[in-house]
């Protein structure tokens, strides 16, 4: 079992919207419950918000060796559709307010707000017996990779961001992010591993509520990706009086440099830890972490490997980076490095195909003081409001989809450039791959272009397109 | 071009929208209107009318309706 509820009796596990609490007794009845409800290990697809329904699925399925998929509750219809003919899950855990998109299967049980429904599903697949958990990466461009996470990734990673951040049963985490994000699972389950306690609400940033209920439920914590510290920076949250939080965590991409010293130096000032983190899916959630005394002096890195983990750099002919500021492949080897990726239901009997360790992808270098800093991306990856997004399986969407428009997508973090050569198709284009990828469409400029460069051999020249991006 | 055709403007602009859709919408009842819509929409008016909208007003931005009531604190009278 991951985690003994019933062992924190009393306290308090979750606070819900209306101010509801939970506590780790009732928790672990409610988990009794649903457990009861399945004969042996299959595969459920939870579908994701920030409640006490879609928490209870999750703990229930992973401390009873029952696999789960976490689903995007706002997954696009066809893509969703797509991902349960390829998975054959036989049971989804799905909000109430959804359950009737299936109405054709049976509804065996409700319990807090959400449903269990049985598929038709004859599932006759194995699952790999270290299998706990699977994320989506790109299901955003369809592709749907899932990563494999084992029993063992989720307790070691768990462990390890435990002992950096110092946590204990008296912290009080707000959800900020969706649970079927590795970053917004990795606060659940080290907070649940403690015996601290998560107030769940559906509510952003952007709404009074929210702010009402980090103040009136005591919240001590929260974390956010780059685009939630855009946001806070332009909310003058540093104006607002918040005595409870003392902690704030980053991840999900590179926060720019500017903002970082700004919440670095806020958090020194205030007494509070402002912790900036590295990590992927892949890692299960952080192999990195910026220690808060650091996080001023050493601004706009991602810190040193977690503890148990370990980084180490390399060039493009794989020989092993000792010196200092030279940039090369960012690899980390620790226990939690996933088993692998999953792109079809055979994948799901799978085993490890990492043995511990994982090449990030990521361009990196190291300081004299041995802090790593990322410097970019080894292959073409952005990442739009901590959403990673691959560019050339954009690119192939829109081929799909505008069969007499070539294309081709590049940019950065936050901003993905579209360059068409079809004047007329700007609108049509962007209303697509923003609502195709349930991105908002300032994430993306459309642009016109004659021709799309490309070298001989067809390949698309992107550095030639980067001179267009500031035309904005 | 009235306040209230501006008004609506930032709308339709922010959320790629029409003006008839404007009408009762509140925040989050489109996919648009998010929080990153959110922030885009607050900056067009504060660009458009050439203001600068405070904290509690920015998260108490929560309808079409709610919105004109906002601004009008801000002298901006939307009729």
């Amino acid at each position: 079992m991951m985690w003994r509820l019933s062992e924190f009796g009393e306290n308090i596990a979750v606070v819900e919207e209306s101010g509801q609490e939970v506590s780790y007794s009732k928790l672990s009845s409610l988990s009794e419950k649903l457990r009861g409800y399945f004969e042996s290990r299959c595969l459920v697809f939870n579908f994701c918000s920030n409640t006490l329904g879609c928490l209870l699925g999750y703990i229930t399925f992973i401390n009873n060796k029952i696999v789960t998929l976490m689903v995007d509750s706002g997954l696009e219809r066809d893509l969703l559709n797509n991902l349960i003919k390829t998975y054959q899950p036989k049971y989804l855990w799905i909000p109430k307010d959804k359950a009737d998109l299936f109405l054709k299967y049976e509804t065996v049980c409700e319990i807090v707000g959400y449903c269990l429904i049985r598929t038709d599903f004859t599932c006759c697949y194995s699952l790999n017996e270290n299998l706990a958990l699977l994320l989506t990466t790109s299901g955003s461009t369809g592709s749907f990779k899932l990563v494999r996470q084992s029993y063992k990734n989720i307790t070691s990673n768990t462990n390890s961001i435990i002992k950096y951040l110092k946590l204990d049963s008296s912290q009080r985490s707000i959800s900020t992010l969706p649970m079927h994000y590795t970053y917004g699972l990795s606060i659940v389950n080290t907070h649940l591993q403690v015996g601290a306690s998560l107030v769940l609400t559906e509510k952003t940033l952007m709404q009074r509520e929210f702010w009402k209920q980090l103040k009136d439920f005591r919240v001590t914590s929260f974390g956010g990706v780059p685009y939630t510290y855009e946001m806070l920076d332009k909310l003058r949250f540093f104006r607002m009086d918040l005595p409870y939080l003392k902690t704030m965590t980053q991840a999900g991409g590179r926060l720019s440099l500017n903002l970082h010293k700004k919440f670095a130096e806020y958090a020194l000032k205030s007494g509070k830890n402002f912790v900036v983190m590295y990590g992927q899916t892949e890692a299960t959630a952080r192999m990195s972490y910026l220690p808060p005394e650091k996080s001023l002096e050493k601004a706009g890195s991602i810190g040193i490997a977690i503890p148990g983990g370990e980084f180490s750099l390399v060039g493009e002919n794989l020989e092993p980076i000792t010196e200092p500021e030279t940039q090369g492949e960012l690899v980390y080897r620790g226990e939690n490095v996933t088993l692998g990726y999953a792109k079809c239901v055979d994948d799901l009997a799978k085993g490890d195909q990492r043995n511990g360790v994982l090449k990030t992808g990521d361009m990196a270098k190291f300081d004299e003081d041995g802090f790593y800093y990322i410097v970019g991306r080894k292959k073409r990856f952005l990442k739009i409001f901590g959403s990673r997004v691959n560019l050339d399986e954009t690119e192939q969407l829109l081929r799909l989809e505008f069969e007499d428009v070539d294309c081709a997508c590049c940019g950065m973090d936050d901003r993905m450039y579209i360059f068409i050569n079809k004047q007329e198709k700007i609108d049509d284009v962007l209303k697509f791959i923003s609502s195709k990828m349930s991105l908002h469409h300032s994430a993306f400029k459309v642009l016109h272009i004659d021709k799309i460069p490309r070298s001989e051999s067809g390949k698309i020249l992107y550095p030639a397109l980067e001179g267009h991006y500031d035309k904005l | 071009m009235t306040n209230l055709e501006k008004y609506i403007k930032a709308f339709e602009e922010t959320f790629n929208i029409t003006a008839e859709q404007t009408k009762g919408l509140k925040y989050q009842a489109i996919s648009e209107w998010d929080s990153v819509g959110h922030m885009s929409l607050i900056a067009a008016l504060e660009d458009e009318f050439d203001i600068m909208i405070d904290t509690d007003d920015i998260i108490d931005f929560s309808s079409f309706e709610k919105g004109k009531e906002i601004l009008s604190k801000y002298d901006v009278e939307i009729k």
